[in-house]
This record gives C-alpha cells, sequence and structure tokens, in this order.
C-alpha cells in the first residue's frame, strides 16, 4: 500500500536550523514541511516590505534551501512545502528558483500561493459589507483602521494540492492554516475528494501533530526525564495511508520519544473545542481518533472523523499599538524578593519625576512564581531576577524607561547585579485581530515559476 | 498529593485565552478527573490571574480534558507584560494542585516507562 512520508523540519521562525537538513539526511521523505508564521510574523514582514519591496518573507528558508540542495539531489522524490513565502512569496520564489537554476535541479518547478494578503483589499471588504468584526471583542474593524499594517487569510489545502499537480517540486505560501502544509500533499497524493472529511481530518490531526516540530517528539514532554538525548532530538515524519490512518515517527538514532502520551500533549496544544478543530478544509474531531503505541517511538492515529467546513476563512490582522521594553536585573540575598520589588518600583518612580506615567506597567520577580501570578506562594528564594515591562503609545516614554536600570547598580539596594547586557531594547508591539471572512471574498492563486517562465493559475 | 501524580498535561494560547490541557495516566485517573477537576475549580485555583470565564471539553479518547481560560493572557502574546505571554506555563502550574484521593490511587499512577531503545 502507497505510504506518503512528510516530515517537518521547522516548527516556527526560529527553530533549529539545522532540524530541516538533519531530517532529510536521517530518513527518506517524499514532503519536507516547513513552517515559519506565527500569528503576529506577517507584521514584522510587512514592516520590512515596506522598506524593501524585494523583503518580507522568511529569509532563513533561502538559506535552508541553500543547505538542502545536495539532499535534494540524493533524495530526488522529495518536495519541499513551506509558507516561508509570508507577505512576500514572489520574492521567496525568484530566490528558491535561483537556487535551482545554479545546479542541475534547473528542470524543476518552484510554485506560489497567493491571495491570502488582503492588505491593500481591505477599504473594498469594508466597504462590500465585510466587517471584520473581532472575534473576541466584537468591535468593528474601524476603530483600529488606520493602525493596520497586515491582514491574511488562512487558506486551505487546496492551492497547495493545485500547485502539486501542475508538477512543483517547491511550494512556498503565504498565510495558510499549519496543518494544510500537510493536508495538501496527502490530499493531492492519494487524489482525495474535498468532501471526503474523514480523510481530510485525518490529515488535518497529522498535520496539527507535526506542526510545532520537535513538540510531539519529546519537546516539553512532562516526562521529560524518560526522553534520551534532547539535544539530538528527532523531527516528526508522518506517515500517512490513502484511508487517512497514519503513524508518527522521528528518524532511527535520533533523540526525544514519540509514544502516546507526546503525541497526546501536542494533540491537544493549542486547541479549543477539541470535538471541532476548524481549518479551511474541515471540521476535525479530534475526539475521535485513537492512538496505539506500534513499535519503538512509533504511534499508529486513526479513526478520525471530520465535518463539512465553515463558509468563512479566519482572518488575521495585525496594528500598531505602542512600543514596550522590559528590562532585568538580578537581586541576591535573604530580602531578595523584598528588595526587587523596591528596586522596581524606584524605577517607576524616577519615571514619574520626570513626568512619565507609563500607560501600562509591571513589575514581576523571576523565581517567586511570576509564571502563573499570584497562583503560588513566594518561597523566599536567596536569589531572584526582577524584571520591570512597561507598554506605551509614546516611543519617547519607552526610551526613557530603558536608561533607568542601569543607575540601580549603583544608587539601588545592595544585592543588584546581573546588568551586563545594555539598555533593554524598544520593540514596537504589534495587536492581534482576529476576524473571518467569507470564502467568496477571497480568490487563491497559483503561481508556477519554471526556468525562464511564470505562469498563473486561479484555483477553483 | 498533586495532580501531576495522576496526570500529565500541556499549555498553550489562542490570542487572549489560554488552554490546558490535563491528560490522565490510566482509566482509572480519567474517571477521577472527569468527576472532580471541574472547570470553577480550574477557575478558583487561577483566579488571581483573573480569567474571565474557564471553559471544560472531554477528549476521553485521550483520557483528558482541555480547559479554556478566556481572557487570562494580560493581552496575549505582543501586548501582554508578563513573562510567560503566551500561557506556556500554565498546566505545569495547573498539575501543581493539590488533591485528595482516598481509594484506588496506584490504579490511577503512571506505569513505569517500558525501556526503548
Amino acid at each position: 500500500m502507497k505510504t506518503v512520508r512528510i516530515g517537518n523540519g521547522c516548527g516556527f521562525w526560529g527553530d533549529n536550523i539545522d532540524a530541516p537538513i538533519l531530517l532529510a539526511e536521517q530518513v527518506r521523505l517524499d514532503y519536507l514541511t516547513l513552517e515559519y508564521l506565527a500569528e503576529l510574523t506577517m507584521s514584522i514582514l510587512a514592516l520590512q516590505k515596506q522598506k524593501n519591496p524585494e523583503a518580507g518573507f522568511a529569509h532563513d528558508f533561502i538559506d535552508v534551501l541553500e543547505r538542502l540542495r545536495p539532499l535534494l539531489h540524493s533524495q530526488p522524490q522529495m518536495k519541499i512545502v513551506t509558507n516561508a513565502g509570508g507577505m512576500n512569496s514572489a520574492s521567496c520564489a525568484v530566490q528558491a528558483r535561483a537556487i535551482l537554476n545554479q545546479t542541475s535541479l534547473h528542470a524543476r518547478t518552484v510554485a506560489t500561493v497567493a491571495g491570502d494578503d488582503l492588505l491593500t483589499r481591505l477599504d473594498e471588504l469594508l466597504t462590500q459589507g465585510h466587517a471584520l468584526t473581532n472575534l473576541d471583542t466584537g468591535e468593528p474593524l474601524e476603530s483600529v483602521r488606520s493602525r493596520v499594517v497586515s491582514a491574511n487569510a488562512y487558506l486551505g489545502s487546496r492551492p497547495i494540492a493545485e500547485a502539486l499537480s501542475h508538477g512543483a517540486s517547491i511550494v512556498i505560501t503565504g498565510r495558510v492554516a499549519d496543518a494544510c502544509l500537510t493536508v495538501g500533499p496527502a490530499a493531492y497524493e492519494f487524489g482525495w475528494k474535498w468532501d471526503d472529511w474523514d480523510r481530510l481530518a485525518a490529515a488535518t490531526v497529522a498535520g496539527h501533530l507535526i506542526e510545532c516540530g520537535a513538540q510531539v517528539t519529546g519537546g516539553l514532554w512532562c516526562n521529560w526525564q524518560d526522553a534520551a538525548d534532547m539535544a539530538n532530538v528527532g523531527y516528526p515524519v508522518a506517515e500517512v495511508q490513502s484511508d487517512g490512518t497514519f503513524q508518527i515517527t522521528k528518524p532511527p538514532g535520533t533523540g526525544g520519544a514519540v509514544n502516546n502520551e507526546t503525541v497526546s500533549e501536542q494533540l491537544l496544544y493549542e486547541v479549543g473545542d477539541p470535538a471541532r478543530y476548524l481549518t479551511p478544509d474541515v471540521s476535525a474531531d479530534f475526539t475521535s481518533v485513537r492512538l496505539l503505541e506500534t513499535g519503538p517511538n512509533t504511534v499508529a492515529v486513526n479513526g478520525a472523523r471530520g465535518r463539512p467546513a465553515t463558509d468563512s476563512y479566519k482572518v488575521s490582522i495585525a496594528y500598531r499599538d505602542g512600543f514596550t521594553a522590559s528590562g532585568t536585573l538580578a537581586v541576591f540575598g535573604a530580602d531578595a524578593q523584598t528588595k526587587a520589588k523596591v528596586c522596581g518600583q524606584m524605577i517607576l518612580q524616577r519615571l514619574e519625576r520626570v513626568g512619565i506615567k507609563p500607560e501600562h506597567r509591571l513589575v514581576e520577580t523571576i523565581g517567586q512564581g511570576a509564571c502563573a501570578p499570584g497562583v503560588f506562594s513566594p518561597t523566599g528564594a536567596m536569589e531572584v531576577m526582577l524584571r520591570v515591562t512597561i507598554r506605551d503609545s509614546r516611543l519617547s516614554a519607552v526610551e526613557r524607561f530603558t536608561k533607568e536600570f542601569a543607575p540601580l547598580v549603583t544608587s539601588g539596594l545592595p544585592g543588584v547585579t546581573g546588568y551586563t547586557t545594555g539598555r533593554p531594547a524598544v520593540r514596537e508591539v504589534f495587536a492581534y485581530w482576529p476576524a473571518l471572512l467569507d470564502k467568496s471574498a477571497v480568490q487563491a492563486e497559483v503561481v508556477l515559476y519554471r526556468q525562464g517562465d511564470i505562469t498563473r493559475q486561479r484555483v477553483t | 498529593m498533586k495532580l501531576a501524580d495522576i496526570a500529565h498535561g500541556r499549555s498553550g494560547d489562542k490570542g487572549n485565552h489560554a488552554n490546558i490541557a490535563v491528560i490522565a495516566y490510566t482509566p482509572a485517573g480519567y474517571a477521577w478527573l472527569r468527576k472532580n477537576l471541574t472547570a470553577d475549580q480550574v477557575a478558583a485555583y487561577f483566579a488571581p490571574m483573573r480569567p474571565s470565564r474557564v471553559e471544560r471539553f472531554e477528549a476521553s479518547n485521550l483520557l483528558a480534558l482541555n480547559f479554556v481560560l478566556y481572557d487570562v493572557l494580560a493581552g496575549g502574546a505582543s501586548r501582554s507584560l508578563r513573562i510567560d505571554t503566551q500561557g506556556k506555563t500554565l498546566a505545569l502550574a495547573l498539575l501543581q494542585m493539590p488533591i485528595e484521593i482516598s481509594e484506588n490511587v496506584a490504579a490511577m499512577k503512571r506505569a513505569q516507562p517500558k525501556e526503548v531503545k
């Protein structure tokens, strides 16, 4: 029986840059997927593109592709599906094309999936009556419209499958639902119909399990003491069958672990109602799947059920929301926590002395339960980390704030240390605005980049 | 005893909301969780972090309960001032919850791991 082997070598932009190369060296893959786009990554990419029309995609992917070149020769069947295109899939494709052109890989086709970027269409959509109301708060988009920097629909798997059907061996998307990097290849390989809800749900489960890379192969596992050699953790491979059943595994000889515990922890990661996991392709029922350990570091997953997809795409909008900075100092001594709090207040009082009262401010003592503030009683630790953070609409206020940490090394309390990395960096804040949009308002498009030739295909 | 004696878990974010999966080691443990670990209890445990409400979902196929804590992340990934902006640690925080189980405790604990080569 035909098995499609889909490995994921990147769980987010910032993941281990060697992982995709190691994964492709360690096992035979039909598809290598690489996931780069967190919820707010698009806002950063949008601003990069504003400054430089050729920027705005996950440039790490180009470095990875360059390093993967020998493996594209030794594993000629292996295709790459990635959302590295970000806000500028076209530019990413041109650079990927250039790498292929330099070698005997020049006959291979690069494809992009476009149509997710709604930024230039935003006013048109609002005029047409698409309110893009905030899913969490119910507010209309008008309240932040002037501050919007990016707006993208999460596209589904069909344009990815379409690109593959035109012979693409590298598919570069912008915003798609993460699981679609897996569902698209599976649906294409097995010729699944787009109303075959159970199979689409099964592949969605597979995609969800591997999309965060090593989080299903031992990363974050509660019983981490039982995972061997985590420094060399293997990245995940989903071995998918035509009926949608699949196995999750990792390359032999790698570290980490794949078992019912690691798989069930990841299955529920970032999930709301597990009976209704919504993607553009399907409403997948995670409560229907059965997990079975079938061998060392191998878990079989079957029984997935799906229901029809909804009529809308999820849209992720980012808007400017001021500036933030955060600084830390170590505080040592028997009364470390009290001293840290006093030092934190000193920083805020010195700001007030020059007329700055930050709109949002927080003093934390790391080491005293700051990760779940108020849930745990202080432990009376001998040392804590003071962390002071502010967010404010005024850049000047945040810049001034960053200058108030160093003075505590001499004018603060005894036991203050650890000021070695210079002033904290100021970062612009982009707030997240989730919304829904009728699918009929979005037209996905596949663009094929063959050597010396670019053609466009509308996806129906 | 703590919840961690009979369950493991993982947490993450959805905007300003967090989800916490609590997964029992055994069917007996799941039966106990299902009866005793209510949404109200979880809301009370995290009350200092002021969730607006807590919803509980069941996934008996995984021996798991999934809790969604709404508006608990002080603004979420980019806006929150907290060190843990994405609620990544909340599962471990919940697993520290003290629990009292009077009978059948041995049937709820994790079996010794198999040797995997």
